[in-house]
């Protein structure tokens, strides 16, 4: 292992970035995409893990210790998946397993680790006009929440929370949605600010919460597992690699590389040691003496069935 | 450090990283919107030159379609830049999704069809005896368009200055093309000041946002001052 080459690889990527910035070439500058390849990866995630600061404090380290680039893009679940579909970014990390499982059997993810959680709240203004707070059953708020009709602010935008969102409406048996029910199609930040300014209600994972605290003023009315809500509520991270076999433009080495470092003792006291207005946010799972051997295929994965 | 500036807003004195992060958005900003508006000028002036000067048939469909375009949606026009520069696109090879010059893309889309019918209308508007009597001086098709440019310059820098507006008040084509990257340390890479006011405002930091926004504005009014004072001066060119 040599540092020099490290730094000299840094420095080849710093100095094609800052090329390319400057650059005021007469052509669409076509020519310089290839140029910064190898030195760059692209991660598609989701809004929560960005908005909360957390990929910033994560990336830096693996920056420097690599000399490769983190362009992260913050989209929706579903839209960070879609994003590694199309072999646009090298690796994806979100929080729906359905979805990741989903994408893994298309055979467009391959190496799948689980890199921590946190979890959901019930979050709403003070006045809590379904009455929902202090309860630990989150069905049955949810149910309230429909009976008395009062606003509730959903994502709506395929997102991790809102995939979690339409599961418990499902668990609460649900079925009927009115006027008080509104999709947003936003992102979490968006969604606690309106429901902050003109809604009641909202399900938003306790990261965002938590980071939002000091910009807007929302109480949690269910807590999650983390604080002994119930486990329907649980939220957990898993990072994917897209699958060089699909797309051979794909960096697949780096995406490696990135994964090793976030489930790394390293990258995971990172996770453990980052807090906002003193709370922990989100709390690692990826080192185990006893690996959950379930983490590296699809859930319901049956390795006697061999159906292609 | 020995002394704090007092006189910084308490938001920079918390966040000493922040007016890094203000400078890096606006350089990319700048840098895109600059770039999309001179390669937009220099394909759309010979083509309002082109079009104003000759009479063809269709010449009133062409020129309903270019102003059109001046209407044309930004996040529609992100997505097809997008399915272009996707990887599974036709120009995919040259993996230009997430990079700035895939921002100079859709920004050059945009201000195309601008800049292209507000000086298709001032070349139109010369005279046409002004033409006629370069030409009869015994100028060649050249001088007749450098006349014509001369004649139409208010109405040039307007159609400049209009697609200059478009190109760096527009958020929709560039989150999508562009992703709204910055680094680790506050850098930006695909962040423009529009994608950043999205961003912060989402995370509730309106402050930030306003400052960002404010930042827009004095910026868009430098450059229409900057391009009406060239106008106008006189001597510019000799």
């Amino acid at each position: 292992m040599s540092i020099h080459r490290r730094e000299m690889l840094a420095g080849v990527g710093g100095g094609a970035t800052i090329g390319l910035a400057g650059c005021t070439s007469s052509d669409d500058g076509d020519d310089d995409g290839p140029e910064i390849s190898g030195e760059t990866i692209t991660l598609t995630t989701t809004t929560s893990t960005y908005d909360t600061g957390l990929l910033d404090e994560l990336n830096a380290p693996f920056e420097d210790r690599y000399g490769v680039t983190v362009d992260a893009v913050s989209q929706g679940t579903g839209a960070a998946l879609e994003t590694g579909r199309n072999g646009d970014s090298d690796v994806v990390m979100v929080h729906a397993r359905s979805l990741e499982d989903e994408f893994i059997e298309e055979g467009y993810g391959v190496n799948r680790r689980d890199v921590m959680f946190n979890d959901f709240v019930v979050v709403g203004t003070d006045e809590d006009p379904a009455g929902i707070g202090g309860g630990d059953d989150v069905e049955a708020a949810f149910a309230t929440i429909a009976e008395e009709g009062a606003t509730f602010v959903s994502r709506g935008d395929d997102s991790g929370t809102h995939a979690k969102e339409l599961e418990i409406w499902e668990a609460s048996g649900v079925d009927e949605f009115g006027e008080w029910y509104r999709e947003a199609g936003q992102g979490m930040g968006e969604v606690l600010t309106q429901v902050a300014q003109t809604g009641d209600y909202a399900l938003a994972d306790r990261g965002t919460v938590l980071s939002m605290q000091s910009e807007i003023d929302l109480e949690i009315h269910v807590e999650g597992p983390i604080e002994g809500g119930p486990e329907l509520l649980a939220n957990p991270y898993g990072i994917v690699a897209v699958n060089p076999g699909v797309h051979d433009n794909v960096e697949y080495d780096l995406a490696m590389a990135y994964i090793g470092y976030l489930t790394s003792p390293e990258g995971q006291e990172i996770i453990e040691e980052y807090t906002v207005e003193d709370e922990q946010l989100f709390f690692p799972e990826a080192i185990s003496e006893d690996p959950n051997f379930q983490q590296y295929v699809p859930e319901d994965w049956d390795p006697s069935e061999t159906d292609d | 450090m020995p002394l704090e500036p007092t006189s910084l807003l308490p938001l920079f004195a918390e966040f000493p990283f922040e007016w890094n992060y203000i400078r890096s958005i606006t350089r990319v900003s700048l840098y895109v919107s600059f770039v999309a508006v001179t390669l937009s000028t220099l394909f759309s002036l010979p083509v309002a030159l082109l079009v104003g000067f000759k009479e063809f048939r269709g010449k009133a469909l062409l020129t309903s379609i270019i102003n059109t375009g001046m209407g044309f949606p930004s996040v529609v026009v992100g997505l097809v830049v997008l399915f272009a520069v996707s990887g599974q696109g036709p120009l995919g090879s040259l993996e230009l999704v997430f990079t700035p010059e895939a921002m100079i893309i859709s920004q050059f889309v945009l201000a195309t069809p601008v800049i292209t019918g507000v000086s298709l209308a001032a070349v139109s508007s010369v005279e046409q005896n002004v033409r006629d009597a370069a030409y009869a001086m015994g100028g060649t098709r050249f001088d007749v368009a450098l006349v014509t440019i001369k004649e139409a310059r208010y109405g040039i820098a307007t159609a400049l200055l209009a697609g200059f507006g478009r190109a760096i008040s527009e958020v929709g084509s560039v989150l999508i093309v562009g992703g709204n990257i910055a680094g680790a340390d506050g850098e930006s890479y695909t962040r423009t000041l529009t994608t950043a006011i999205q961003l912060e405002a989402r995370q509730g930091r309106f402050e930030t946002a306003m400052i960002l926004g404010a930042i827009l504005v004095v910026l868009v009014l430098l450059v229409n001052a900057i391009v009406v004072r060239l106008g106008s001066g006189n001597g510019g060119h000799r």
